[in-house]
């Protein structure tokens, strides 16, 4: 028998059975689920009131306010007042209001750990894999079933291989790396099955890079993105709370069948961009260079944590955003603002002119504050550039990295970061 | 009550990389589920929506159901009376949301060979497709007996709700 794959063995468990197969469909049991205000209370209620029924077990249910925060009107205010009162009555304890975005503050506070089967009403759940859980997406039908029988079943996805080897050069990050893995595997090379990333240059990625990986598997089309646990995924476990459990023995079987492998080189990674309106449209920043943009967006789950603010702070540092731009940064939590405040990120980002924003989506869907206007054009360090997404139809929105994205808020339209560092010091 | 084995119905033959938009236009989306069953596929069969009967199967290629997340792609077949889908491979959300809104959707790495008119009957229980009016028969992957259930039961909510209402008689409680 061929060996198995690291998502085959966190279903087998869940499924309560020695294996699970490709193909095969199993039911499991759910070890967490994620809801956000959007995709959440709003939308299972009803069908919990229809069916007269209560959450199978409250201590693991996590439900995060994130889309709609802060209230920009009536409606925004209504849908988080409705989140509010339903998770006090079902008496849901993990509750995190206005603290940042889902998927960062589930992790920041210690609610996932390596083995864990996780189900998020979030199309970018995938970001759960970065710390060895197998996490997917579902509906709001899919989350009503769980949250009354805490079970769902699934259809054993296989798992595609993507290896990183070498070391990224200064100046290239996660982003980077998915928007090169979009521009070739396409966004249907995931086919709705499991993606894992190995290789020495994912083991060097700090975690937070790691969820930026795992949460644009939903980019190739995935069912989900993980990454194997490793003493790092312990440590920030463990940091954040949480218990790694026995971690290590979360691992593919090195004889496992994968549906395919695709090799990528780090050391010839150069900055990418995704032009309008797919993340798949990437290459590099030479392409792009002079576009001009009236908007530069570091916001996002993707684009937003600690180290995201760090790279924007190392371009920006002792410069100005350029006079014809605007420079919105919304951290990905309270907690990252309240880290970047403590070791002066912050304060290099505000001197250089950037406007700070609440954590929360914000611009990133085209719900909260930032979105743009008629025939704009904005570089984010968002995962997603489709159609119409941070605003009008005929609207433009070009993926980057952070440090791409603060380079262009310097010079004025799309830059090379790389001009940007080799002068700071460091 | 089994309903794994669709009675019979006439077979709707489709391509490759039929997809969310084609099956739930995003046009009609704001109208009713009635109103956006109408157009269902009517870029590629303009007759399909107004022809379809209870117990109609669909057979499709490879990628059916490809594109969003909306689970009215797969309600609006239930809606015309689709018993079941036929297709080498399906997009993965639509699968999903086939299976849990009672439409019964089976992978074949068969050439199943029917022509417009030809009665089809699907078995998800036996993982069984054949064609009543030329009597060739293929295989398919078999759904298990508890989601042939819920299919029966017309899908998950209907059949938790039935699942409640045998756990818990009258109680408001979660299913432990
Ligand atoms: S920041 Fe954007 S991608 Fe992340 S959860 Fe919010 S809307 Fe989705």
């Amino acid at each position: 028998m061929a060996g198995r794959t690291l998502a085959e063995k966190i279903i087998a468990k869940a499924a309560g059975q020695a294996s699970v197969t490709a193909g095969e469909i199993v039911t499991c049991r759910v070890d967490l689920a994620m809801m956000h205000d959007s995709g959440g209370p709003r939308r299972v209620a009803p069908i919990l009131e229809r069916l007269g029924a209560k959450v199978w077990d409250t201590d693991r249910v996590v439900v995060v306010t994130d889309h709609y925060v802060p209230a920009v009107d009536a409606e925004s205010a209504r849908i988080l007042d409705t989140t509010r009162k339903w998770v006090a009555a079902n008496g849901v304890s993990n509750f995190h209001d206005m603290q940042g975005i889902c998927h960062v503050v589930l992790q920041e506070n210690g609610h996932l750990s390596p083995g864990m089967f996780v189900v998020g009403g979030d199309s970018h759940s995938p970001s759960g894999g970065a710390v060895g859980c197998f996490m997917f997406g579902v509906g709001a039908t899919d989350m009503a079933g769980v949250l009354v029988t805490g079970e769902t079943w699934i259809r054993v996805p296989g798992t595609i291989k993507i290896n990183w080897t070498g070391e990224l050069a200064d100046g290239i990050s996660a982003k980077d790396m998915m928007l090169a893995a979009c521009a070739r595997l396409g966004m249907g090379g995931g086919d709705y099955q499991v993606v894992e990333y190995a290789g020495d240059t994912i083991s060097a990625l700090p975690m937070p890079e790691r969820l930026t990986l795992c949460n644009m598997a939903a980019e190739l089309g995935a069912q989900t993105g993980i990454i194997a646990a490793d003493e790092k995924t312990a440590d920030y476990v463990r940091a954040a709370g949480g218990d790694p459990g026995d971690y290590a023995s979360w691992q593919g079987d090195d004889d496992a069948d994968y549906l395919a492998v695709h090799e990528f080189k780090a050391t010839e990674l150069t900055p990418q961009v995704a032009a309008p309106h797919s993340p798949a449209n990437s290459s590099g920043v030479e392409n792009h260079t002079g576009q001009n943009i009236h908007q530069a967006y570091i916001g996002a789950c993707t684009g937003a944590k600690l180290e995201d603010l760090k790279m924007a702070a190392r371009v920006l540092e002792g410069r100005t955003v350029a006079s014809n731009v605007r420079l919105l940064i919304a951290p990905a939590s309270t907690r990252t603002t309240a880290e970047a405040a403590a070791d002066g990120t912050l304060a290099t980002l505000t001197a250089a002119g950037a406007i700070l924003m609440p954590s929360g989506c914000g611009a990133c869907a085209g719900y909260g504050a930032g979105v743009l206007s008629e025939n704009e054009t904005c570089i984010a360090s968002t995962a997603r550039n489709f159609k119409g997404r941070m605003g009008p139809v005929n609207s433009n929105v070009y993926l980057a990295s952070p440090y791409t994205v603060a380079a262009a808020a310097v010079a004025g339209h799309i830059a090379d970061p790389r001009k940007y560092l080799a002068g700071d010091g460091e | 009550m089994t309903a794994q084995t669709s009675k019979g119905g006439r077979a709707w033959i489709f391509g490759d990389d039929v997809d969310t938009d084609v099956l739930a236009p995003g046009l009609y989306m704001k109208g009713s589920m009635e109103e956006l069953a109408a157009h269902c596929l009517e870029t590629v069969d303009p007759a399909f929506a107004s022809g379809a009967r209870a117990g109609d199967v669909v057979v499709a290629g490879s990628n059916f159901g490809i594109g969003s997340s909306r689970e009215q792609a797969a309600q609006v077949l239930t809606i015309l009376g689709i018993k079941a889908v036929v297709a080498k491979s399906f997009g993965g959300i639509f699968y999903r949301n086939a299976l849990n809104f009672g439409l019964l959707a089976v992978v074949s790495s068969a050439d199943v060979t029917v022509g417009p008119d030809d009665r089809v009957v699907v078995d998800g229980e036996a993982g069984k497709i054949s064609n009543l009016t030329t009597g060739d028969s293929w295989d398919c992957e078999p759904v298990p007996p508890h989601l042939l259930e819920m299919i029966s039961a017309g899908g998950l909510v209907p059949w938790l709700e039935r699942r409640l209402a045998q756990t818990n008689p009258g109680k408001e409680t979660g299913i432990k």
